[in-house]
């Protein structure tokens, strides 16, 4: 890995290893290699991780690596970190990453926000769509709720601002833009971007033995459909 | 054979130590707030540590036990009773089929524990109990109880406990072990140890110094995700926009409106506030058990007296529940 990486820690039984500054699909790759080499080869007292746009997050058993109480935990973690970094050589991804393709029904009863969104950026709505399914993301991270993709990729000119009042309930599916971020809200929850779309597919599901469907390091396109295929869809996922 | 919930309290769900893995997909640990009176309740009626129990907030429910159960209560101080009489925490006590017990007001504490021997027979949901209402997983449909519900549980399993409570039982309709074990002291407004949060060199002078001197109230507006403060604002200089990254049980965050919140149990994963300070893990239970309304000051240690409180604690606690597995398994 070329820049360093800076190790600190968040509590007592959390270690953070920070990769860059800022978003960034060299940073990304980097943090997957990590992911993928835990994946393969988990290290004893480490209990989860949880990687976001710069970061990588270890929890830790403190107890572990006190050695029975006689060494401080944090160097112990530190020394193991820094071992599995020197093992991990190459930061380009070892696999190639999935490509998902998502149906999305741009309908105005699915996308009540896309002729704000359109008008925002003084496109049509057509416009707003075939930019929105025109473009490849990538799935920097799940976070926020269960199943939710922080995607990156989008075209910026079809950036627009959250809503000033966040809806109270935005139902599962519904695919949105905030800022130059767009996502796809995974479970019912109040929420503020602007929906110009929605989904038939379950993002989490609970009884799945992968709950979320989208994991970090993932990419995917969105695929416009028609109501009719919506509905197929949805019968189908049931 | 099963629980019968007659009243359903305020808040009262089932709860274990939580999903542990699945943080990378976004889904919450959740989990008993006071995990240490959840492992305490179990171990006194002999239960693993993985089991699951009931979590009783503030003002508590009224439960019929349709078969004979071995039970116990740890945690706050809800004012247990069977027939009026008072039931003492932190101590087995075996009821026979027909048994209400009551819980009332708070007395101590904010939140109770209730074990039952042989514990529920729930489906888990990747992997635990825990209820987490938000997005309706694990516990009984992925919801608090109802008054109506009927939590299905096992018996008793045969060993030491059962046949000492069962020789003392003779006709009443329940009775208690002959020993128990010490609850820990509750504060009222406590004392809470943290470390600097990643971003506390963000905040200007003033709002630290505000950190660590004042008192901030539990506001009404807490809840399992997390605790509102309300004392005096701790502002940036200028507000900042951070990348989301992880966040943990205790994590201290501070929102544009200066007002921090301290993530409990079923907080999110990620979140992008600065946070300012981080709760140690010695002092979560201590946290959970906070009511609304009281307050607490923050008092800063270093992570090295952060972890040696933790190993000392957990020290401690593995003793006592040795201890109890000798007095319970035969």
């Amino acid at each position: 890995m070329s820049n360093p990486i800076q190790l600190y820690p968040l509590g007592d039984a959390a270690i953070v290893l920070k990769f860059g500054d800022t978003i960034a699909l060299p940073t990304h790759h980097a943090i997957r290699a990590v992911c993928a080499h835990l994946d393969e080869h988990p290290v004893p007292g480490l209990v989860e991780y949880v990687p976001a746009f710069t970061t990588l997050t270890l929890y830790y058993d403190p107890w572990h690596f006190s050695a029975h109480g006689r060494l401080d935990p944090y160097a112990g973690v530190t020394a193991a970190v820094r071992q599995l970094l020197a093992h991990i050589q190459n930061a380009a991804p070892r696999h190639a990453p999935r490509l998902l393709k998502i149906p999305v029904c741009y309908a105005p009863e699915f996308g009540p926000d896309l002729e704000v969104v359109a008008s925002h950026s003084h496109l049509l709505a057509e416009e707003v769509i075939a930019r929105h399914s025109g473009a490849e993301y990538v799935v920097y991270m799940i976070g926020f709720a269960p199943g939710f993709p922080y995607l990156g990729g989008m075209d910026a000119r079809i950036a627009a601002p959250r809503k000033d009042q966040p809806r109270t309930l935005v139902p599962a599916g519904a695919v949105g833009i905030a800022g130059t971020q767009t996502g796809i809200y995974s479970i019912p929850t109040p929420g503020g971007w602007q929906l110009i779309g929605r989904t038939p597919l379950r993002l989490f599901d609970p009884h799945r033995a992968q709950p979320s469907l989208l994991q970090a390091g993932d990419q995917l396109r969105f695929v416009p459909i028609t109501e009719r295929e919506f509905g197929q869809h949805q019968r189908h996922e049931s | 054979m099963s629980l019968s919930i007659l009243r359903a309290g305020l808040l009262t769900t089932i709860q274990d130590l939580g999903r542990v893995g699945y943080q990378r997909e976004g889904i919450v640990v959740g989990g008993a707030m006071d995990a240490v009176a959840l492992r305490l309740a179990n171990a006194l009626v002999g239960n693993p540590d993985s089991a699951a129990g009931l979590e009783i907030t503030l003002l508590g429910p009224e439960i019929r036990f349709d078969a004979d159960h071995i039970i116990a209560v740890t945690g706050a101080d809800l004012s247990p009773t069977i027939r009026g009489e008072r039931v003492r925490s932190y101590r087995p006590f075996l009821v026979r089929q027909g048994t209400v017990l009551k819980f009332g007001a708070a007395r101590a504490g904010c939140r109770a524990y209730l074990a039952v021997a042989g514990s529920f027979t729930l489906p888990r949901i990747m992997g635990s109990h825990a209820t987490y209402v938000r997005a309706q997983l694990g516990g009984l449909h992925g919801a608090a109880l109802q008054a109506g519900d009927g939590i299905p549980c096992l018996g008793p399993p045969p060993g030491k406990l059962l046949t000492e409570l069962t020789a003392r039982l003779l006709n009443k309709s329940w009775v208690e072990a002959s020993w128990s074990i010490a609850p820990p002291p509750v504060a009222g407004n406590p004392v809470i140890r943290v470390t600097q949060g990643p971003e506390y060199e963000l905040f200007p002078a003033a709002s630290q110094a505000a950190l660590w001197s004042s008192a901030f109230t539990v506001s009404a507006a807490s809840d399992r995700m997390g605790y509102r403060l309300l004392g005096p604002p701790l502002p940036l200089v200028q507000a900042q926009e951070l990348l989301s990254s992880a966040v943990t049980f205790g994590t201290v965050q501070v929102p544009p409106d200066g007002n921090p919140i301290v993530l409990m149990a079923d907080r999110q994963t990620t979140g992008g506030y600065p946070r300012i300070a981080q709760v140690i893990s010695a002092d979560f239970s201590r946290l959970a058990q906070v009511a609304l309304g009281k307050s607490i000051t923050f008092q800063e240690v270093s992570l090295p007296e952060a972890h040696a409180l933790y190993l000392g604690q957990q020290h401690t606690l593995q003793q006592l529940l040795h201890t109890l597995r000798l007095k319970t398994c035969s």
